[in-house]
């Protein structure tokens, strides 16, 4: 919270110095999104954006009073296209981290999944417990990761490029053999074929995958992990020069998660809660 | 444009070449040999082995690259039947289905340029071959393979150029050749620029070493076309 504080009183204050003069800028945001992410953000069968993101991104411009444009971008892309200005935000959850800090600008965030696992109900790592959400900089997400380490030894793991989770594969268990997807419904096809052992990502996009599973065969297992290289909750990506266009998103997602849209919005795309709380 | 990016990422890089040139190397190996029974198919008189040559060579030259791959890749590996036959060891891995993606598809082209390249042999040496006496067999492999081999290699040399940059597509199905690689530390530094550019060079000195033994090749199968100039 106090990050919150903090950020909104930069925010407020980048409001102030640029408010006057600049305030004709932002009639219009322009919205990157990945489109393949559901319930994120997904593409309907009439090639129309849907999802938790649209959703929450319209109801933030409402309360910008900016009118909102969402823009369909590979993952791959996905910040080279913010830098050239195809559009001026990205909305794709995309975790913070240090990383991409060091090229973007992050808003406050407006929601945190764990990242989580699945596996064939037939494999042996089925039988991994899971655990409640652990922060892998604690002893207990440590042993976590040393279990689960123990468990995938000698087994491939499939993962989303550009993602935190193949971040958290290189970082914390090097010796797994990886497979890198350029989406993560790829990655969840060949689990199903068994051509990898088990897939690393969001615990929200992973559900869809054992949701639309017709067999029923793919089974969540082991951990559930956040912080560290998994990152603090995803935020709207923008570039470092639009300090005022943060202030504006920052305001405005203090304002939803404050009086429950973020909640709302979240249980009727996700089915639980991954608002930010305190 | 950084430079020391670059520079950096330029032995990661390169380890993916022997990838992409065991890709190429064995699908063009395989299909070679598709592409000369399917074009002696073509040529073979006997209307049903035409029409299978034909259908063939209309449904992989017709359907993108791309398609193929993921045709093979993701939509066999959904079959059960698929998963438990034989098959699957090879058809499991990635580098084996991009490999078969590739020979099929440069198969397709390959038999249209030897077809060709056959039916360019003038009349007149089939002919005088034939007054010397020679036999069917005798007068393929004495006379029409070594004119149509060279009348075919420049456009031959064109088609595993192709091949080369298409195999930048295998990438897409998990497989770390030049541009998977690419791909990936992208995902880590952000630099398209940089690194796209790294890893085009790199396929830009490949295809200029194969165009030159192309080249190499011409002039050795052609002397008698050199003398004279």
């Amino acid at each position: 919270m106090k990050k919150v504080i903090a950020a909104l009183a930069v925010g407020a204050a980048v409001a102030l110095a640029f408010g006057g003069a600049e305030a004709k800028d932002w009639k219009k945001v322009r919205i990157g999104t990945e489109g393949a992410y559901a319930p994120w953000n997904v593409t309907d069968a009439s090639g129309k954006l849907v999802g938790f993101e649209i959703d929450l991104g319209n109801d933030l411009c409402k309360r910008m009073k900016v009118q909102c444009e969402f823009v369909a971008q590979d993952w791959d892309g996905i910040i080279p296209a913010l830098q050239q200005g195809k559009y001026d935000a990205i909305m794709s959850a995309m975790t913070i981290t240090d990383e991409r800090k060091q090229i973007l600008d992050f808003t406050v965030p407006y929601g945190n999944d764990p990242s989580s696992l699945i596996t064939d109900k037939k494999s042996p790592l089925a039988s991994l417990a899971k655990t409640d959400i652990l922060d892998i900089q604690t002893p207990a997400g440590k042993k976590a990761i040393d279990d689960l380490a123990k468990a995938l030894a000698g087994k491939t793991v499939g993962v989303q490029t550009s993602t935190t989770q193949l971040a958290f594969l290189e970082k914390h268990l090097p010796k797994i053999a990886v497979r890198t997807y350029d989406k993560i419904d790829n990655a969840g096809i060949d689990l199903g074929a068994g051509r990898v052992d088990a897939v690393i990502g969001d615990r929200s996009v992973l559900e869809p995958i054992i949701k639309e599973d017709k067999g029923g065969n793919i089974v969540m297992f082991g951990p559930n992990l956040v912080r560290g290289v998994l990152g603090e909750g995803m935020g709207l990506g923008l570039r470092k020069q639009d300090a005022d266009l943060k202030a504006m998103f920052d305001k405005a997602i203090a304002e939803a998660t404050k009086d429950g849209t973020v909640s709302k919005l979240s249980k009727q795309h996700f089915g639980y809660d991954i608002s930010i709380k305190k | 444009m950084n430079w020391t990016l670059m520079w950096d990422a330029l032995p990661r890089l390169a380890a993916g070449v022997p990838v992409t040139v065991q890709l190429v190397l064995f699908a063009e190996l395989a299909g070679v040999a598709l592409a000369t029974g399917m074009a002696l198919m073509r040529l073979s008189g006997n209307p049903v082995a035409d029409w299978i040559a034909r259908s063939y060579v209309f449904v992989f030259r017709g359907t993108p690259l791309l398609v193929q791959i993921f045709l093979i890749y993701y939509g066999l590996g959904q079959f059960g039947g698929v998963r438990e036959s034989v098959l699957w060891p090879v058809l499991r891995e990635p580098y084996w289905c991009a490999i078969l993606a590739m020979t099929l598809n440069t198969a397709a082209y390959g038999s249209e340029i030897i077809r060709g390249a056959i039916q360019a042999v003038p009349h007149g040496q089939i002919e005088a071959a034939r007054a010397c006496g020679m036999g069917r067999f005798l007068l393929f492999r004495r006379i029409i393979v070594p004119i149509a081999v060279r009348q075919a290699l420049p456009a031959y040399g064109n088609e595993v150029i192709l091949m080369i940059k298409a195999s930048s597509l295998a990438s897409t199905i998990t497989l770390l050749e030049v541009t998977g690689i690419a791909r990936r530390i992208i995902a880590q530094t952000f630099a398209v620029f940089e690194i796209f550019i790294v890893a085009g060079a790199i396929y830009l000195v490949l295809n200029f070493a194969l165009a030159w033994a192309v080249r190499a090749t011409e002039r050795r199968l052609t002397p008698y076309a050199r003398a004279r100039v």
